[in-house]
């Protein structure tokens, strides 16, 4: 059933479906992306593994449980809250750091932490239930 | 402005419970010790807010920063104060239960993180003020629920489950239509926002459609009389911890956006949408207590008196006079300690006696006095025998339906209290009076993890029926702000707005008395012309 | 225009729920996605489409294009998206488990639930399984008189 062309073509797609999942996570904040689709390409990386090389390496590349995955992301958006009620009294009112390093200038914010929380939570969400059916289909 | 966060944590302790939860997937000892410190903490959170909105007020916050509108808004008026309160206590308490009744292989299956899942979106729906983000809140419960019901994935769950999870999801569909039609006409989803403008509009076939809309996809998710079937068919095959919060929770959450639509946003003024409630109200009263009559699995007998049930809590919006709100409210909370405790008892019979089908056990009067006694707190209660919770939560809504000369509605309530209290004496005469059908080989014993629970909720069963004037003040409370929208207004909006929505619904009463007024001098000129009067005022 | 939108949401509101009268638990669970998505349409169109501008702060400006399309809808609209999206994964899932242990799609067999503590039915379940309902219940096996009772049962409950 595996093809090897299969196998070995999809190591390449995957890691280039997962930077540019990156990418439109971190492009996200001015321009179209962010978390959600963001991690739904993660989330299409893993599976593409899944369904070319089994669900056993594509659990092995995650390393973690998918699970573990959303409970991380879902800490991370609940916590990027936090700073607004310290300092506004305002929950989720997102808090903006300015960096000026010489050769461009780096804008941070807490909006950054809830899309890298949100784009865990989609990709744990994803692929706890796109590895379950996979295995349910394999018996 | 400290104060206002207390509507926050409600909601936020409970996620990061289920999300620290959920990120220490294989450690099931760690994820005791979180759900358990979790459990505590949100019982005192939810404390903290009663106690402010009982020294404030209704209060509201602003999440993001946003100005009302456009922002999320939560508010916190007594009802939902009080409910968010009892969901914290009946987390607590089944949590205490949880400690023996839930398996390992149901903890593996991620049973802490769908429990905080699952109060989140139920004290979230609680304390929203936005209709979209209700919704929301409605799918995070929905969702965890559908993942809880099934979780040993026995046949009986994946049944029940399938028939559980399709009907609500049809519901929530329903309310997502309700909620498109309602933003097209107004342009607004933020609840206080829409209790300003809808008063000011003419009742369009839009806005109709939307109103029976949400009043079909709340009936499906409290359980009212044409659309009650998922619930019996669901909820006693859920293991007895969650079987106990869906019986507690879930419908109340149904019947509290009920109230919240047709108090704030869709106020019953005509005798159309009395009749429709009325109706509802008795038929859903009748239906549920005869469906329970015939049943023989305990937690099915219960199952069809949460329907019963609800249709008490619905007589309040049939009546809609503050004294019916104020009963009402009080229902809900007596309501929702009861049936939680009864479905925890069923444990303890299932557990004590074997079965938790009626006819296979038996004789646990003699083994077991003690869960007699716990049994009938509760089971007298719900029937509505003094001196407990329940008698005051039926004198309440039947008093005030006799005032309010709905003497038919009165007279439904107190023949299903009769047959109520049937169903529970079949009850203790299958399990406690008659002998064991079956000689028990060994000696079974309740655990203590069940007994504590179920001491705890007989004990604030019996504060309540005790004490109940201090409980039936604070449901006055919060029968008086349902009564008047501006109250709700006020606090997200500022004063002025909400003296203005206020005048507009008193607006609304005059101009329809002014409307009238029109009609019978018309009446006046037309039948004075047949007198020859027309000339004269030419 | 507007009539073509709504007979657009009119055609995917009516399939679903066409679907959804089906015996057979997938064509239902089709029907309820359907008719998410005829809910979203409703809610995109309940914003009125007037401008094909997208909702997107320009590169190097600091507010929305005047003649913006109105962003609220979009966000609801892609809200209920999301939540349709996660609850069909989790309904599929159950879908499967549940044939795996029920052997059947139809509506009418699934009967594992309403058999509990049924008053047409003998304490203990379905009298060709013996044992507690949770164990069996197939219905491969049935007795003509077992055939007989759960005709009984589809007709009362």
């Amino acid at each position: 059933m595996r093809s090897i062309i299969l196998v070995a073509s999809t190591r390449i797609f995957f890691i280039a479906m997962v930077v540019v999942s990156l990418w439109i996570l971190l492009r996200g904040h001015n321009e179209p992306g962010g978390g959600f689709i963001g991690g739904l390409m993660g989330a299409a990386a893993f599976a593409t593994l899944a369904f070319a090389a089994g669900v056993d390496d594509a659990r092995k590349m995650l390393r973690i449980h998918p699970a573990v995955l959303m409970g991380v992301g879902l800490v991370l958006a609940a916590v990027s809250g936090l700073p607004g009620v310290v300092l506004n009294g305002s929950y989720l009112q997102h808090q903006w750091l300015e960096l000026d390093l010489g050769l461009f200038e780096l804008k941070l914010g807490t909006t950054l932490v809830f899309d890298i929380g949100v784009y865990f939570v989609v990709i744990g969400g994803v692929l706890s239930f796109m590895f379950r059916l996979y295995e349910e289909e394999q018996g | 402005m400290a104060d206002q966060l207390d509507l926050l944590w409600p909601v936020l302790i409970p996620v990061m419970t289920a999300a620290l939860a959920a990120c220490f997937w294989y450690n099931i000892r760690a994820q005791r010790i979180i759900s358990f410190i979790g459990l505590v903490l949100l019982f005192a959170a939810s404390v903290k807010l009663t106690m402010t909105v009982v020294e404030h007020g209704v209060i509201a916050k602003q999440f993001g920063g946003w100005a009302p509108p456009f922002g999320i808004s939560f508010v916190a008026d007594p009802l939902a104060a009080a409910l968010v309160a009892i969901t914290g206590l009946l987390a607590l308490t089944v949590g205490i239960f949880g400690f023996y009744d839930v398996r390992a292989r149901h903890e593996r299956a991620g049973f802490y993180p769908l429990f905080h899942g699952m109060i989140t979106g139920v004290n979230g729906a609680f304390l929203t003020g936005d209709a979209f983000n209700l919704y929301v809140w409605f799918e995070v419960m929905l969702v965890t629920s559908l993942g809880l019901l099934v979780i040993s994935r026995s046949r009986e769950q994946l049944d029940g489950t399938i028939k559980y999870g399709v009907l609500n999801l049809f519901g929530t569909i329903l309310f997502l239509i309700g909620l498109a039609l309602l933003y097209g006409a107004t342009g607004t989803l933020n609840m206080a926002d829409l209790a300003r403008v809808l008063p000011g509009m003419t009742m369009t076939p839009g806005l109709m459609t939307a109103a029976m809309l949400f009043l079909a996809a709340f009936a499906i998710k409290a359980g009212l009389f044409p659309l009650f079937f998922w619930l019996p068919a669901s909820y006693h095959t859920a293991t007895f911890a969650v079987g106990a919060i869906f019986a507690g929770l879930l419908t109340k959450v149904g019947v509290y956006a009920t109230f919240r639509t047709f108090t704030l946003l869709f106020l019953i003024e005509g005798e159309t949408l009395r009749y429709v409630f009325t109706f509802i109200a008795a038929m859903t009263m009748i239906t549920g207590v005869f469906g329970a009559a015939v049943q023989w699995n305990i937690r099915r007998i219960l199952s069809f008196h949460i329907i019963s049930q609800i249709g008490y809590m619905l007589m309040g919006l049939a009546i809609a006079t503050p004294l019916a709100w104020a009963g009402a409210s009080f229902y809900i909370i007596h309501h929702i300690i009861v049936k939680a405790n009864l479905f925890l008892l069923a444990g303890a019979i299932r557990a004590a006696g074997g079965s938790d089908d009626l006819r296979r056990t038996g004789g646990l009067l003699k083994s077991h006095p003690w869960l007699a006694v716990l049994f009938l707190i509760p089971a007298l209660s719900l029937a509505g025998l003094p001196p407990l919770s329940g008698f005051w939560a039926k004198f309440l809504v039947i008093d005030a339906s006799l005032r309010a000369e709905y003497y038919g509605l009165a007279a439904v309530a107190l023949v299903v209290g009769v047959l109520t209290l049937f169903s529970m004496m079949k009850i203790w005469m299958e399990a406690f009076w008659k002998a064991s059908p079956v000689t028990p080989s060994r000696r079974r014993y309740v655990p203590v993890a069940f007994i504590i629970p179920i001491v705890m909720l007989g004990a604030v069963t019996m504060t309540i029926g005790l004490f109940a004037e201090p409980f039936v003040t604070y449901a006055r409370d919060a029968g008086d702000v349902l009564v008047d929208p501006p109250l709700y207004i006020a606090p997200v909006f500022g004063a002025e707005a909400a003296a203005e929505a206020g005048a507009l619904i008193a607006g609304d009463a005059v101009e329809a008395e002014v409307i009238e007024t029109e009609v019978i001098e018309t009446d006046l000129i037309e039948n004075g012309a047949d007198d020859g009067v027309e000339e004269e005022v030419r | 225009m507007t009539f073509l939108y709504a007979a657009a949401i009119a055609a995917y509101t009516g399939c679903g729920l066409y679907l959804m009268l089906s015996r057979h638990v997938v064509r239902i669970i089709l029907g309820l996605a359907l008719l998410t998505n005829g809910a979203i349409f409703l809610i995109f169109f309940s914003g009125r489409i007037g401008s094909m501008v997208p909702a997107v702060i320009p590169l190097g400006d600091q507010q929305l294009a005047p003649d913006a399309a109105n962003s609220l809808p979009q966000a609801l609209a892609l809200t209920a998206i999301v939540i349709g999206f996660a609850l069909t994964a989790f309904a599929v899932a159950l879908l499967v488990a549940a044939y795996k242990r029920l052997d059947t799609l139809d509506a009418r067999e699934m009967t594992a639930a309403e058999d509990m503590g049924s008053p047409f039915l003998p304490p203990g379940g379905r009298p060709s399984t013996g044992g507690r309902p949770s164990n069996n219940g197939r219905s491969a096996e049935k007795t003509p008189e077992a055939e007989k009772k759960s005709d009984e049962v589809k007709t009362n409950g």
